[in-house]
């Protein structure tokens, strides 16, 4: 029985992809050996004054504007006010009552359905430092030492913020699916979860279904994958549910994901308020998004993944491929570039997410560092139409391309795989073939049509494959009633 | 007008760990700091926009560029306490 | 008087280009005058031989080859202890960070050493530049050179200090509410707090963002112009720089007072002053009224309400710029069982009372339900402020008012009541608040021999105005007073 239906908003913060921090000119790179990239900026020296990167400020207008909201004119930064060993102002730079973006929103596809997600800001902000913690089992209150590493500490964060608007853990990982696809178009960060470059949090209550009012809000942190984000929500959304059925009181609090034993846990923070003490950061000057500024951002923002997928619908695509197609790492290049070059877009989209994607893995390569283009691509499509290479023969003329081995042409025959096409060297084999079966070839002469198939499997046979079947096919009828 | 003060909690927040005497004998000197500083609220400020810097500028930014870092060993030899490469505290209570 | 330690900046400027004196013995000369009034004094936490002998011999090597690096080329100043100079402790007068030697250098020193002053060493202060006495320093209160029972004023009384008894012929000092006009006043020196956004705050260990000023002391107008053009200039390192052309503050020293609109600030120029200190103060308008200038009085009603905003903006900014102050990346450290305990325990131990105070009134005036009431109203009447001083420059040049109301108090004598100490910062405060330009110039001294000083304010980026009349009130007062201590016979 259902009679409880959840309420979802989402929090991601995103690593900016700059190449310097949000406040200094540090290397925005968090994999160096551990504090390298600082400077008297980012590691909070008495005296430093933070300076902020112009480039990830409009990387935030950028994903502003591709969620459809409005762009503050004027912004400033605040300070937000909390003690953490990671954080070495012991405040972050961030942004509070006048953020950058506001008001957007974001159509989310969920099998059939289509989800409108309420954007309700994106804002700046800088990454903390990163800590370890020393000890025999890893725990953290049973450590006896955290050992810092400051490199991340102040990397450009942003932070996109929903509205309460997801109801299932799919449509929360969907939203977070297509945010990811979003910045990745825009290349404003690499978005690669493992690494933590996106991070997500998020606000979940229960209420009795159709109800109006929203239940007790419980934070869930610390999902660093759309996997987790999904099965952290479940979990909590169960937690919830059975505690509501059970009329017992849900704590508003703070829980955090724990991967390994698939459970929300409660924070351990006693002391932590918070009352975070927000002011306008006096270090810095107020920002301002002037219209000319706001356009030009706009009128260079690519072609969003939306507005993509529902292009290669256009182009006869299913909606799965075209989702595949379009967020495929370099596969959407490849495949326009085919279909521009004349290859039927629907066998260049299949091609491309299946015998590609399947080699890429198998090889553990990136398509962009293969020889594999479009032309190359839209070729081999046109030598299988033509009849020149077998659909099995093309699988492995494919994989040669994309090991380096030359063009379709050139791999097809370096390694000898080109259908015989020469009607008179199939004539040839085809009588060989009914010569040898003198019996199976009388039956097919007296009108047993059925075995075509089987000289048609002794001529390929004879070719070592290279025959074109059809050829064959009908080379073989023209004998049996010729 | 007497100001209400939960000294304990606000010491808390600035994380300074005041023994009850110390927190006793500021709080005295607290109200009457407050009690001065509370007289801006009597002033008409309605419809008046808060300043929080005194010269009207916008926009200062820097281009997208990396400078030079500081070298490690200097920065940790200022260190009260190091382990290798990294600072080193004791461990968080807190998440 | 033949000793060079009491040479103005300018006159040590010609003898140096001129031969009759050198880098290297203008430095013996102040090292001298220190090394006899330090035990004193305690104007000084850090001295630093090497290295101002090293920048003496640079000063000397590029005068011989006939470089000319500016008015403060081959001169000695001091350096308040709260701009961060890279391989030298800096401490801000605080426990929290004793022996920390920093990894860089503050612009302000950057722009010292180009134009090839020498820094003979960083200045005792108040805690983090929280005070008005210098009797906040964690290393010991420094003295004024006119009477060592009475306080130099603050925060900036080392610097202040060593300018007046010759320790130094200029110095560095830092004001957030008249940290560098107040003990300027008191010790019978020049001491000027810029537009806010001329002089870069990068290196300048913060107090309060949005109202700390680097700007000089000297013994003359003239010479803290000097000082002036050196340190001023945009700096892409702080985002509040003003990148606009310097104001041309020297064009004020040569221009009489011939027509100059003077505002004298009403609400800060009567009760509430010594006799003594208002007496000075009108005889000193007065002269400038004889002189050919034009003095209205004006009323700012806002600069009443000042200081009470000034005391939540203040502790509000400072309660976050000294967060950073915790135990795990530089200073010394109290242990505990958890980060929390140790940075709760460091901050205890590290920081005085005044500061600790002041951190506990910024906490709450920002915290939550409190926030409206103290430093949101606050900031509005800063509001006010701004709009007063902006309404009264539509009918002066520049407006005055006396720059402390009372002379050098004794040391301990407002030490155990925090409001009271505030009060020294009522006619100073205001320009801090609104961002304008203010400087106080000796006109006279009281009944005991305390120096007397006189404020100029002028409107934002209006340095040439309030240099023409700083400089129109030097003439006129005349003031050649000395302090005791800078002469042989008071320093035996
Ligand atoms: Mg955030
Ligand atoms: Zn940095």
């Amino acid at each position: 029985m259902s009679a409880w239906e959840a309420v979802i908003g989402v929090e991601t913060h995103v690593e900016l992809g700059t190449a310097s921090k949000m406040f200094c000119g540090c290397p925005a790179d968090t994999t160096a050996e551990p504090n390298t990239n600082v400077c008297p900026v980012c590691l909070g020296l008495p005296g430093a004054l933070p300076v902020p990167n112009e480039r990830a400020i409009e990387m935030t207008v950028a994903v502003g504007l591709a969620l459809g909201c409005r762009i503050a004119a004027d912004s400033e930064f605040s300070r937000k006010n909390y003690f953490y060993a990671d954080l070495p102002k012991n405040y972050q730079i961030s942004q509070f009552d006048l953020p950058l973006c506001l008001e957007g929103s974001l159509d989310v596809e969920v099998g059939e359905q289509t989800v409108a997600v309420g954007i309700t800001r994106v804002h700046l902000e800088e990454d903390t430092g990163k800590s370890t913690h020393l000890g025999e089992t890893g725990r953290i209150h049973e450590a006896d030492a955290a050992l810092i590493d400051f490199n991340r500490c102040g990397v450009p964060l942003m932070e996109v913020v929903t509205e309460p608007d997801m109801r299932t853990p799919e449509q929360a990982r969907a939203y977070a699916d297509e945010l990811r696809a979003i910045v990745l178009a825009l290349g404003v960060s690499d978005a690669r979860l493992e690494e933590g470059s996106l991070r997500f949090d998020a606000n979940v209550s229960v209420r009795p279904a159709g109800a109006e009012g929203l239940g007790v809000k419980v934070e869930v942190k610390n999902m660093n994958s759309l996997r987790s984000l999904q099965r952290a929500l479940a979990h909590e959304i169960e937690r919830q549910t059975a505690l509501a059925e059970a009329g017992e009181p849900i704590a508003q609090e703070t829980r955090h994901w724990d991967e390994a034993a698939g459970v929300t846990k409660p924070g351990r923070s006693k002391e932590q308020s918070s009352d975070y003490r927000y002011f306008p950061e006096p270090d810095l000057v107020p920002l301002h998004v002037g219209d000319e500024q706001r356009d030009r951002i706009a009128a260079s923002l690519p072609e969003l993944p939306a507005a993509r997928r529902a292009r290669y619908r256009g182009m006869g695509l299913d909606a799965g491929t075209a989702r595949l197609v379009a967020e495929g790492d370099g596969l959407d290049e490849v495949f326009e570039e085919a279909a521009a070059a004349g290859a039927d877009p629907q066998a260049a989209a299949t091609w491309l997410t299946g015998e590609v994607v399947a080699h890429l893995r198998r090889t553990d390569a990136r398509l962009g560092a293969t020889p594999l283009d479009g032309a190359a691509l839209a070729a081999l499509l046109a030598m299988i139409d033509g009849g020149e290479v077998s659909a099995t023969a093309a699988k492995a003329v494919l994989a040669g391309v994309l090991d380096g081995e030359g063009s379709p042409r050139e791999v097809a025959e370096a390694r000898d795989l080109m259908q015989i096409g020469d009607a008179g060297a199939l004539e040839a084999a085809v009588d060989e073939a009914l010569a040898a079966h003198p019996d199976e070839a009388g039956r097919l002469r007296d009108g047993d049509m059925k075995l075509i198939g089987f000289f048609v499997g002794r001529v390929m046979q004879a070719t070592g494959g290279k025959a074109d079947p059809r050829m064959v096919s009908d080379l073989i009828r023209g004998k049996a009633t010729g | 007008m007497p100001i209400d003060i939960d000294l304990a909690y606000v010491a808390r927040l600035a994380r300074l760990d005041l023994t009850d005497e110390e927190l006793a004998s500021y709080e005295g000197q607290l109200q009457d700091i407050l009690d001065y500083a509370a007289r801006v609220q009597a002033l008409p400020t309605e419809g008046v926009p808060p300043t929080s810097h005194p010269l009207p500028m916008r926009n200062a930014h820097r281009a997208d560029e990396v400078e030079p870092t500081l070298d490690r060993e200097e920065v940790l030899a200022q260190a009260p306490d190091r382990d290798g490469p990294f600072f080193r505290v004791p461990p968080f209570l807190e998440q | 008087m033949g000793d060079p330690a009491d040479l103005t900046i300018a006159e040590a400027g010609r003898q140096l280009r001129d031969g009759g004196l050198t880098a290297a013995g203008l430095l013996d000369a102040v090292r001298r005058r220190a090394s006899m009034t330090e035990a004193q004094l305690h104007a000084f936490l850090t001295i630093d031989a090497e290295g101002a002998a090293a920048a003496a011999e640079r000063a000397d090597a590029a005068l011989a080859r006939g470089e000319d690096l500016g008015p403060l080329h081959g001169i000695p100043v001091a350096l308040k202890d709260n701009m961060v100079t890279r391989g030298v402790e800096t401490t801000a007068g605080s426990r929290i960070l004793a022996g920390w030697v920093p990894p860089y250098d503050a612009t302000v020193v950057e722009r010292l050493a180009r134009g090839g002053a020498v820094i003979v060493g960083k200045t005792n202060m108040d805690e983090f530049a929280m005070g008005s006495s210098t009797e906040n320093s964690a290393y010991g209160p420094t003295r004024n050179p006119w009477d060592p029972g009475r306080v130099p004023g603050g925060s900036s009384g080392g610097s202040a200090s060593s300018v007046a008894v010759g320790s130094a012929l200029g110095a560095l000092g830092s004001d957030t509410g008249g940290s560098i006009r107040q003990p300027a006043a008191l010790t019978g020196i020049v001491g000027m707090k810029p537009t806010y956004g001329l002089v870069s705050r990068y290196g300048l260990i913060a107090f309060a963002s949005s109202l700390d000023q680097i700007g000089p002391f000297a013994r003359t107008v003239e010479d803290a112009v000097g000082i002036f053009e050196v340190i001023a200039g945009h700096d892409p390192s702080d985002a509040t720089s003003y990148r606009g052309p310097v104001p041309d503050a020297r064009a004020g020293l040569a221009e009489g007072p011939e027509g100059l609109r003077v505002g004298v600030l009403r609400e800060l120029s009567g009760e509430g002053n010594d006799p003594d200190v208002l007496e000075a103060f009108e005889r000193t308008v007065d002269a400038l009224a004889g002189a050919g200038a034009t003095v209205t009085p004006m009323s700012l009603p806002s600069c009443a309400d000042a200081l009470n905003a000034y005391y939540l903006i203040a502790p509000a900014e400072c309660s976050a710029n000294l967060a950073r102050f915790d135990g795990v990346r530089y200073g010394p450290r109290i242990g505990g069982d958890t980060v929390e305990q140790m940075m709760g325990a460091t901050r205890r131990d590290g920081f005085g009372p005044e500061v600790t105070r002041r951190i506990l009134v910024g906490t709450y005036a920002l915290s939550a339900g409190y926030y409206d009431a103290f430093y949101g109203q606050a900031q509005k009447v800063r509001t006010l402020v701004v709009e007063d001083f902006r309404r009264a420059y539509a009918d002066v040049d520049v407006l005055v008012c006396p720059t402390s109301p009372t002379t050098a108090f004794r040391v301990g004598e407002r030490a155990d009541d925090p409001l009271q100490m505030y009060l020294s910062d009522v006619a100073t405060v205001p320009v801090n608040l609104s961002g304008d330009p203010g400087i106080s110039v000796p006109v006279g001294v009281d009944r005991d021999g305390l120096p007397i000083g006189f404020q100029v304010i002028a409107p934002a980026l209006g340095e040439a105005a309030l240099v023409r009349a700083a400089a129109a009130v030097e003439r006129l007062a005349a003031f050649d007073a000395r302090p005791a201590l800078a002469t042989s016979e008071g320093a035996a």
